[in-house]
């Protein structure tokens, strides 16, 4: 009581087990997704996560530039993950940062392990991913919004790529944490996971968790996974099935 | 480990699959289309006994071959395929051309019908000209070299380019090129089709117009049947009003549109497919 900033911290879980907005534990935000919202690139997608709205457009493969990244024997997969300057309470300095050059470089190796970059020698397939509105979890959204535009490009690939961020928070383990969880939380494991095989081809960790938690927090996001699956599937079947066109190049 | 797969370029001769032949699946990346005693075809790849499809496409299955005919992606080149370029880069014996591939195309000036010496491929094409070319050789490196010797290639002067996705040109052609025929009949127009979807169209301005909302018609609609008879329904709804527009335009506007020949270069002017 009256200790200072103790009120800035939102009780994060309920005796009953809710959370902030009323979730259980195991519990995922509304996910809507929609395939091929746009006809300049050769793929795209638009994912609405809890409040987090993320763009992803896909070109490729087309030639590579600069010219010298290259490579004589496969496809290169560049990613940009941006955030707008209005995608955040207080304005976020546009532009390249080291927090998104990480997020950009991680989501492209991640795509990187499921195209069949061989198919392609020396082009490159390029993957843009504008956060519109964060509430945390936007690299998982990206990497969901990214996978369905790649499939809507027509890109051959192992699989869909499903991801969620799992958590610690108020010593619990929850799954897909929205802001004040992240913020406030102990924890924060977002991950990416090919559904056909079970691999892993993206997984950070911010915060600390026993071997124990880490174990049932691996657990939880396959899961998660699997259910963002189908909602990706869901969303690519609704715009093939009722056009039954091919995206307009 | 156990995986192979087989690029979907490969494959046989890209055939006009009718429309009612057959099981026809919508399958996404992922998605397992076959088991044990198939094989994986294009747009598919294998792990173990499995058989998974690696795009998005139409499971069609050709015993043994397990095999996805994708439904998007950009255009992937075959030998002997006839493709409407622009040229996005000139260099001192070549020009690049981009045709909706993955790679950028070279048109070499020994694969033109005229005699340029090395330097001056500037003054036959420049950046931003339209060529109609063939699909001369593939390989392994991805590159791709066209030529402009042959029938009806050429530079496409004049005009506008049309642009539907790749896996729509067998039903632009229509089977043995009914639908391009009826087409270019009851419009006047003159057409080139490209094998990479995109189509060159020039003439009166309302035939152009007629031909672009056809090929839209076609592009959303593909896969419906009874396709011909809405596209040449289509056509004689807006026929009268074209008449019209046509014969209040000035007599030279309207003669002078079937045969406009470049003045510097002159290629042998597309064919009407």
């Amino acid at each position: 009581m009256g200790s200072v900033g103790a009120k800035d911290v939102p009780i994060l879980m309920t005796p009953d087990g809710r959370r902030i907005d009323g979730r259980r534990w195991d519990e995922l935000r509304p996910i809507h997704i929609v395939a091929g919202p746009l006809r300049q690139a050769d793929g795209s997608a638009f994912v609405e996560w809890g409040a987090n709205k993320v763009m992803a457009a896909v070109y490729g493969p087309r030639e590579v530039h600069p010219r010298h990244l290259q490579e004589n024997h496969r496809a290169i997969v560049q990613c940009r993950y941006n955030m707008a300057a209005f995608s955040v309470d207080e304005r976020k300095r546009p532009g390249l940062d080291r927090r998104s050059q990480e997020i950009s470089k991680v989501i492209a190796e991640a795509f990187d392990s499921v195209v069949f970059a061989e198919e392609f020698p020396r082009t490159s397939i390029d993957v843009y991913i504008e956060v519109l509105q964060a509430n945390a979890g936007t690299r998982c959204a990206g990497v969901v919004a990214a996978s369905v535009a790649l499939a809507d490009a027509g890109i051959p690939m192992v699989d869909l790529l499903p991801a969620v961020a799992v958590g610690k928070v108020a010593g619990e383990i929850v799954l897909d944490l929205k802001k004040e969880e992240d913020n406030f939380g102990e924890a924060d494991l977002p991950m990416a996971m090919v559904p056909q095989s079970g691999r892993m081809v993206l997984l950070q960790m911010e915060g600390h968790m026993t071997r124990d938690e880490l174990s049932k927090a691996l657990d939880l996001g396959v899961k998660g996974c699997r259910d963002v699956h189908e909602k990706m599937k869901e969303a690519l079947r609704t715009r093939y099935t009722t056009t039954d066109a091919g995206a307009e190049a | 480990m156990g995986r192979s797969h087989r690029p979907h370029r490969r494959g046989g001769r890209r055939d006009e699959s009718s429309p009612e032949s057959g099981e026809r699946v919508l399958v996404l990346p992922g998605d397992q289309v076959a088991g044990a005693g198939w094989k994986p075809g294009r747009g598919t790849y294998r792990v173990g006994e499995r058989i998974f499809a690696s795009v998005l496409g139409l499971y069609q299955p050709r015993p043994p071959l397990a095999q996805v005919v994708p439904l998007n992606g950009r255009y992937i080149p075959k030998e002997g395929d006839e493709v409407i370029g622009t040229v996005v880069d000139v260099q001192g014996t070549f020009w690049l051309l981009n045709i909706g591939a993955p790679r950028w195309a070279p048109l070499h000036m020994t694969g033109t019908p005229w005699s340029i010496e090395i330097g001056e491929t500037q003054n036959y094409l420049r950046v931003g000209d339209a060529v109609l070319v063939r699909v001369e050789s593939l390989e392994a490196t991805g590159r791709i070299g066209v030529t402009m010797l042959g029938d009806g290639l050429g530079k496409l002067e004049g005009g506008m380019i049309i642009t539907v996705s790749p896996a729509k040109i067998p039903r632009v052609i229509g089977r043995g090129a009914s639908m391009i025929q009826t087409i270019t009949r009851l419009t006047g127009a003159r057409v080139a089709v490209g094998r990479n979807g995109r189509i060159w169209i020039d003439g009166a301005p309302e035939a152009i117009q007629r031909v672009a909302e056809s090929l839209r018609l076609i592009d959303d609609e593909g896969h419906r049947p009874g396709l011909t008879e809405r596209v040449e329904s289509y056509l004689a709804a807006t026929a009268s009003s074209a008449d019209l527009l046509m014969r209040s335009a000035p007599r030279s506007l309207v003669d002078a549109a079937p045969e406009r020949e470049g003045p510097e270069p002159d290629g042998p002017g597309p064919d009407e497919l």
